[in-house]
């Protein structure tokens, strides 16, 4: 009787211990249904490799992202692992929320053996590296086969320079008696990926950069070409404008936009919709050819410590592993961060375009996301509401953006 | 203890409940919030460094903070004229119908009822140009050209507050409704019995004894322009308050601030701005409206 009670204590004990051993680490992510189911089904492999270790998931609706980390990390209650884009980075640093990456797990080896060179920039901020991205994304064109089969344009054949992208485009667009667009042959949104295609698209082509070197100074505005093309699109050859369908993924997806530039995170709900599409590279300009990469990546915040940061660091690893990769590629539709698995998509009719684009892709550093977007959108209001000159436009917008990253580089002491 | 002190204590007791919760959930924030308008505090950052008026003089000095306070007041200024002379017509005419009254009264209060994000993106789409939107369809069918609506820097505040009207009218009319059936009938047939037309009947007494709830219904529906939100958030892109901040108020300046810029420091200067504003006007509206009336 008192052997098998004290057996029974064993036993209790030995469960209690393997239930209390076990470290919980938070993951929080905003709410993007393929994102989602993905990282459910990858918490419970990692679950399995490591049975010591439990995640919880938690999400939040895209626009109240931040407001939430933000409430909840000086509370002590936020996630121990939070995933975001990579352009927060700064402001995080800065306001204390996130940690560096240990240096002897995360090394510059590691870096360069399991990402595209621009990850290692675009993750670090004053000399130290801060999170790191299952996938990243790149821009493309993207055109609607059937409606260039009705235009009478070979849908096999998309533009391959802005200006068969403009022939194009005009080609597309359908209007009904009063001049209204009901078909646009090119979609075009600043608030979407139009403001990165102007900035680090365009404005290459057009022969300048957008900022200097470490991104202290605005230098776009020297070349008001790129915005002068973009704007043209919506007032000169009127192939679309900002809002039409409400914004070009709606236009895109129902079918009234014939083309449109977007990332690569859409093709999964592209397909879903059964819309007939293929995907090109960024059209080039004078031999220029250029992309926007960019990326969503895993930190790790300053409340994580102990065991705590020893399991976000293996789960870190575990989410960025080549098999994790491929599987996110396939469910969620973002391209591999890793030269060596993305190798093996560059054929790909769909992730090509993507990857090739990577190649030439510039990512841009970002100090207030929402605040540079801003002022690229209104750049192309003043010349499409207001009649401004695409000059003054992008001057105006240079004084602007330069105002917040003086602010910035002023704060963090440089 | 006498019966009588033990009531008061209780009643002290259980009064005291809601003070606390009302000094912790409202008047801490408050306080709070006029002391981290002094700081330069970034929300995460568990450091506040006092600054002391820098916030509110960079405020003013911000061009985009001057433009949402003119807007702000234009969204009253349109507003609230607006939605008290609507809705107090709406009223005086469902006030004769006797028949079907309570479903006018569910039709008129319906959109009030529905959550304003819904309705915003509803008539976010009906302000659609052509081919999907509504209005602009409309307009077609009568062979007048499409309007821009939200698209243009002089229609987008405008349209805003057109759907704010829609919306508000059902709660006013409900108001109205009851402060009309509070009027006694005697005053009314005396006054037709001493020959007064329907015109006199309306200005003379009706209107006059209806004061308190046109009082009641401005301060009311004048601080809800102040605070507006939701509609433009939803209503503009990406919640920018655009094109080109011609339709941004106050409270998204605040919001952007606080929570996309992370400037806790200049969005607290911007409260105590609007609550100021606030403030001044309820009072003026208060002491011009609620005079005593002679009958």
């Amino acid at each position: 009787m008192k052997r098998s009670l004290l057996a029974a204590l064993v036993v209790i004990l030995i469960l209690s211990v393997s239930v209390f051993g076990k470290v919980k680490i938070v993951y929080w992510q905003y709410y993007f249904e393929t994102k989602v189911k993905a990282i459910d089904e990858l918490i419970k492999e990692f679950q399995k490799l490591y049975p010591d270790i439990e995640v919880e998931h938690v999400t939040f609706p895209y626009e109240a992202f931040n407001e939430k980390v933000a409430a909840s990390v000086p509370a002590g209650t936020g996630p121990d692992v939070v995933n975001l884009y990579y352009g927060w980075i700064p402001k995080y640093v800065t306001s204390g929320y996130l940690q560096p990456l240990p240096e002897n797990e995360f090394s510059d080896e590691y870096f360069q053996k399991n990402f595209f060179p621009f990850v290692a920039k675009g993750v670090e901020f004053m000399g130290k590296r801060y999170a790191i991205p299952i996938a990243v994304r790149s821009l493309a064109l993207f055109w609607n086969k059937d409606l260039f089969k009705e235009a009478k344009l070979d849908p096999e054949k998309p533009p391959r320079t802005l200006q068969e992208l403009v022939e194009m485009a005009k080609k597309l667009t359908k209007y009904d008696k009063q001049g209204n667009i009901v078909q646009a042959g090119l979609a075009t949104q600043p608030s979407g990926q139009g403001h990165h295609w102007i900035r680090e698209v365009l404005v290459r082509q057009f022969g300048g950069a957008p900022y200097n070197q470490d991104y202290t100074k605005v230098t776009y505005y020297e070349v008001s070409q790129a915005l002068k093309f973009y704007t043209d699109l919506i007032t000169v050859h009127k192939v679309g404008y900002p809002g039409f369908m409400n914004d070009d993924i709606t236009a895109f997806t129902s079918q009234a936009a014939a083309m449109n530039i977007d990332g690569s995170f859409r093709i999964s709900a592209l397909k879903k919709a059964g819309i007939n599409f293929g995907v090109a590279e960024l059209p080039e300009h004078n031999g220029i050819r250029s992309n926007f990469a960019s990326f969503w990546a895993n930190g790790i915040t300053k409340n994580c410590t102990g065991e705590k940061l020893d399991a976000a660091i293996k789960f870190l690893k575990f989410l960025a592993s080549e098999k994790v990769m491929e599987m996110w590629l396939e469910k969620v539709g973002e391209l591999p961060a890793n030269p060596a698995v993305a190798q093996k998509y560059y054929n790909d009719p769909i992730y090509g375009p993507f990857l090739r684009g990577l190649e030439y892709a510039h990512a841009t550093f970002f100090v207030d996301e929402t605040a540079q977007r801003k002022v690229m959108m209104d750049a192309v209001d003043k010349v499409w509401l207001k009649g401004v000159s695409p000059e003054q436009a992008f001057r105006e917008a240079a004084q602007e953006e330069q105002v917040i990253l003086d602010k910035f580089w002023k704060s963090v002491g440089k | 203890m006498k019966l009588r002190h033990k009531k008061v204590l209780t009643a002290y007791l259980f009064l005291s409940i809601p003070l606390l919760f009302f000094a912790f959930i409202r008047f801490y924030p408050m306080i709070s919030a006029f002391y981290m308008s002094f700081t330069n505090w970034n929300i995460i950052s568990p450091v506040r460094k006092l600054v002391g008026l820098s916030n509110y003089v960079g405020i003013f000095k911000d061009p985009v903070f001057m433009i949402s306070l003119f807007n702000t007041l234009k969204y009253v200024l349109y507003g609230v004229p607006s939605v008290i002379v609507l809705s107090l017509a709406l009223a005086l005419l469902l006030n004769n119908v006797t028949k079907f009254q309570s479903f006018y009264r569910l039709i008129y209060v319906m959109p009030y009822i529905t959550p304003i994000v819904a309705t915003s993106w509803v008539w976010r789409w009906m302000y659609q140009k052509p081919p999907t939107g509504v209005i602009n369809n409309f307009l077609s069918f009568l062979g007048l050209p499409a309007r821009n609506f939200l698209m243009s820097t002089t229609e987008a505040l405008p349209s805003i507050v057109a759907t704010t009207v829609w919306v508000e009218i059902g709660y006013c009319v409900i108001i109205f409704l009851a402060g009309l059936q509070n009027i006694p009938k005697e005053y009314l047939e005396a006054a037709r019995v001493d020959g007064a037309n329907r015109r006199q009947l309306l200005f003379k007494i009706t209107i006059p004894l209806l004061n308190p709830v046109i009082v009641f219904l401005s301060v009311m529906e004048t601080i809800m322009f102040l605070r507006i939100f939701t509609q433009v958030y939803n209503m503009t892109d990406q919640g920018s308050g655009g094109p080109l901040n011609s339709t941004l108020p106050l409270v998204l300046y605040i919001y952007q601030k606080a929570f996309k810029s992370f400037d806790m420091g200049t969005a607290a200067a911007a409260t105590v701005v609007l609550f100021l504003m606030i403030l001044s006007i309820t009072v003026l509206q208060l002491k011009v409206l609620n005079r005593r009336v002679q009958y």
